[in-house]
């Protein structure tokens, strides 16, 4: 890679409009701070606090999402190291922003996922309260504490349906690609 | 009994739980990758509370915006809430929520709907 590619990457999230991306290991503190630097941009744009919150709400069940997924115990180092590393960004275009997000998941879950992506954007918005609704009160925890609500409240939120894409990477693993719109 | 003070943080609410009045409150952000530890003390506090309980016991919750997994914890507090309600302590929930936050204001609206406690939906500039 030339050192003047640099001026590519630059251009390409200029065109874009890219306000803010990471791509490494996701911690918690990292999100302390995107979320800091994402509340800064905001203000100084005036956007609406009932949007500022959609954008926050949005942008922390997606990091938090990938966070848990990827504390997954797995054997092989270097498939831990592989899921750890993700990708997000926040657009900010046309009055709309969007949260995007990549990573690394193995094929075996993708089935699962697929269907709870499926069965969220087959849903209007009073389908997804009553859903949420429901799985708050009778659905248990998971042992990490989450409460499988994560894309419920994203779609809820965003008010767009779910835009995503695997790619096939090898036998064991794909990359996930969610692009969620928040009108 | 002790009362039950924590500072907020970026990622979690400041709490103010007074026995000797029975004014329980949460404040700020409530979005902790680990949402069970946090509130595990905060129930702790609660189960003491409820043998010792004032008459009356109000519950404010002024939540900028919070995760998915504090939403299961704040059910629980909930739960725990509606069992001491009409026994030793009358419980009064106030939810609030930002004047344009809707979605808050729905928040608050379901949990009524989950919980049999008396809730009051109460609109402020900023909390």
């Amino acid at each position: 890679m030339a050192i003047t590619d640099v001026y590519d990457f630059y251009r390409k999230m200029e065109d874009e409009k890219i306000i803010l991306s990471f791509k490494g290991e996701f911690t918690a503190d990292l999100l302390t701070s995107i979320l800091h630097i994402l509340e800064s941009k905001m203000n100084a744009l005036g956007i609406s606090t009932k949007m500022k919150k959609r954008v926050f709400n949005v942008l922390v069940e997606c990091f938090q999402n990938l966070y848990h997924h990827i504390e997954t115990q797995e054997a092989d180092q270097k498939a831990v190291n592989l899921q750890k590393s993700a990708l997000i960004m926040v657009k900010h275009a046309d009055d709309k922003f969007i949260v995007r997000t990549g990573n690394h998941v193995p094929n075996e879950g993708i089935s699962e996922l697929k269907r709870k992506l499926a069965m969220v954007n087959a849903l209007n918005t009073d389908e997804l309260r009553d859903l949420y609704k429901n799985k708050l009160k009778n659905d248990e925890r998971s042992e990490k504490g989450t409460a499988g609500l994560g894309l419920i409240d994203i779609a809820r939120k965003a008010k767009s349906k779910l835009e995503y894409e695997f790619l096939e990477i090898d036998k064991d693993s794909s990359f996930f690609c969610l692009n969620v719109v928040i009108e | 009994m002790e009362k039950f003070h924590l500072e907020g943080s970026p990622k979690t609410p400041e709490i103010d739980f007074n026995g000797d009045t029975g004014i329980l409150e949460l404040r700020g952000r409530s979005i902790p990758e680990n949402s069970v530890e946090f509130y595990a003390p905060l129930n702790k506090w609660l189960e003491e509370y409820a043998v010792q309980a004032n008459e009356n016991t109000t519950l404010d919750m002024k939540l900028e915006y919070f995760n998915t997994s504090s939403s299961k914890c704040i059910l629980d507090l909930f739960k725990r809430l509606e069992k001491m309600n009409g026994g030793v302590t009358t419980v009064h929930v106030n939810w609030y929520f930002e004047t344009e936050d809707e979605d808050m204001a729905e928040a608050g609206e379901d949990y009524q709907a989950i919980v049999e406690l008396p809730f009051s939906i109460i609109e402020v500039e900023e909390i």
